[in-house]
């Protein structure tokens, strides 16, 4: 694995660990990981840090809910043009275009159910070329990012062994 | 009435070395422990996934002696990666653990009085094993300065030329020492030279981190007098489903699986479900484990030499052999458990030429390898 593609599973894995966490885990030189670092953030590779958060152990009022987009498009809008109008919402998480039954996948967070029905009917479904949308509020998370929640380990191997 | 007498040969074999260090830890809470040779990972989940499988088909019955045709199959396909040809039909055998294996080749090949060359620092089964099965061990000591590479001179100043057989365990453990082809083949020239047959230990071919493993039993003149153990304990994290296997001429086999059905009868069947299902699509779970460890490795390499520590750079296994910085390593870590609750293994509890090393797993997660270097070096201060 070369520096770029190590340090990027690193990171993966966790973006907490330190530079110098990084260069003893990959063998790199603490200058060397700091360089590849700045240059995978400049290129737009490493796009950004965030948390993976079981929101059931967190007291919170929010929200989330997975919206399905059927759009209908005309010689003058492409995917691209609605999805640039789309993402500029604070609401919307994540905004992929997917194969098979409908065009958008959306996750949308919001702090009531209330709050992200008027998202969605006042501010999603209004846009012209979106023809269909359909709301499925997330009840419960299990796994995120790769992360299981509440997976709980309990080391109970022998101390110390042969 | 004083009770049945425990056979001699039982009764010449000492306890375990660190008997008093692991009762010491187990006493203890929130140890850290570096003293486990044991993955901290679970067997890949498409492997457990076979396991329960079976079970609800009710696959509950034993199998044929020398274990499912089918697991034989898939082991030999499995080890032509290191240049190794078995016949499925009748040169190999599976076990309950490679322990078994290993305990049933010393039963089957060693006569009273024979001698038994053992190459340390070496894991602690095989020298009881050898006594078990009424040989004589000779420790054949392999050094730091040598980064624990077994050599021809190691061996004939051990007295090896004049054994009848000869253990090893490349990748190794205790000291995570791997060997290179030229560095086996000397040893596998002292083997033919000298009519040694070579038991060799493999359970870690699988976890090498600078270059892939080499089996003795590729050399010419080596196959027909070597038996490679290897098992589904280490690199696919199975130790608690206890499966292994052995791999040799088919007399030798054949002579262990003599032993085996009337001991065992057959290995576990469940596990050997889940040991087809490993080594046919679990080959991304070991290798993501192995990149875990290898992280591992560095990591705790680094923090020995910031802090001073000697250790030559281990490339195998999931274990380092650092130098310890005092001079007795038994009291060293019995202090550092009692002080900061970090275990390691003294290097003697692995052979005389162990002493004055310690041995640390890194099969442990990092933010523990962390906290017990942080907590060693507060130690050292």
């Amino acid at each position: 694995m070369d520096a770029r593609a190590e340090l990027i599973d690193l990171l993966r894995e966790n973006a907490r660990y330190s530079v110098e966490d990084l260069a003893r885990l990959s063998g790199l030189e603490e200058s060397a990981v700091e360089e590849t670092i700045a240059a995978l953030e400049r290129d737009g590779v490493l796009c950004g840090y965030q948390a993976v958060v079981d929101w059931r152990r967190v007291e919170s009022e929010s929200v989330r809910a997975f919206v399905e987009l059927n759009v209908a498009l005309d010689r003058e809008t492409s995917y691209e043009d609605i999805a640039r109008r789309l993402a500029k919402f604070d609401e919307i998480q994540s905004l992929r275009l997917v194969s098979g039954d409908y065009d958008f996948a959306l996750d949308v967070e919001a702090d009531s159910m209330g709050a992200v029905s008027r998202f969605v009917s006042e501010r999603v479904a209004p846009v012209p070329e979106v023809t269909q949308t359909v709301t499925h509020y997330i009840m419960e998370s299990y796994k995120e990012r790769g992360i299981e929640f509440d997976d709980g380990y309990d080391d109970d191997r022998l101390s110390v062994t042969p | 009435m004083t009770g049945p007498s425990i056979a001699e040969r039982v009764r010449e074999v000492p306890p375990s070395g660190i008997r008093r260090f692991f009762e010491l830890a187990e006493e203890m809470d929130d140890v850290i422990s570096l003293g486990v040779g044991e993955p901290d990972f679970t067997a890949p989940w498409r492997a457990r996934e076979k396991a329960i499988e079976s079970l609800e088909l009710g696959q509950t019955s034993y199998t044929a002696n020398r274990g499912m045709k089918a697991l034989r199959e898939a082991i030999a396909s499995h080890v032509e990666k290191w240049d190794l040809t078995y016949d499925p039909d009748d040169e190999i055998l599976v076990t309950a653990g490679a322990s078994e294996a290993l305990d049933l080749t010393f039963r089957a090949l060693v006569d009273p009085g024979d001698v038994v060359a053992v190459v340390q620092p070496s894991y602690v089964s095989y020298i009881p094993d050898v006594m078990f099965a009424g040989g004589t061990a000779l420790p054949v000591p392999t050094r730091a300065e040598d980064d624990f590479v077994l050599t021809p001179e190691a061996l004939a100043d051990a007295g090896a030329d004049r054994a009848d057989m000869l253990v090893l365990c490349y990748p190794n453990n205790p000291t995570g020492a791997t060997m290179t082809r030229d560095e086996l083949a000397r040893v596998a020239e002292f083997a033919c030279e000298h009519d040694l047959t070579v038991i060799s230990d493999e359970i870690y071919a699988d976890l090498t981190y600078t270059r892939s493993h080499t089996s003795i039993a590729s050399f010419d003149g080596m196959r027909d007098r070597t038996i490679v153990y290897n098992g589904f304990s280490k690199a696919y994290a199975m130790t608690g489903l206890r499966l292994g296997y052995a791999l040799g001429p088919s007399n030798v086999i054949g002579a262990m699986n003599r032993i085996h059905q009337y001991t065992m009868l057959s290995a576990p069947t469940t596990p050997q479900y889940a040991a087809i299902e490993a080594l046919e699509s679990c080959d991304e779970s070991v290798e993501e484990m192995r990149t875990q460890y290898d992280r591992r490795r560095k990591f705790v390499l680094s923090r020995f030499e910031d802090m001073g520590i000697d250790c030559f750079e281990a490339t195998g296994a999931f274990y380092v052999f650092p130098e310890c910085p005092w001079e007795d390593a038994s009291a060293f870590a019995e202090a550092l458990l009692e002080a900061e609750k970090v275990a390691m293994v003294p290097g003697s509890a692995f052979g005389e030429c162990g002493a004055g090393h310690l041995r640390v797993s890194y099969a442990t997660g990092l933010s523990d390898l962390r906290t017990a270097m942080d907590r060693l070096e507060r130690f050292l201060d």
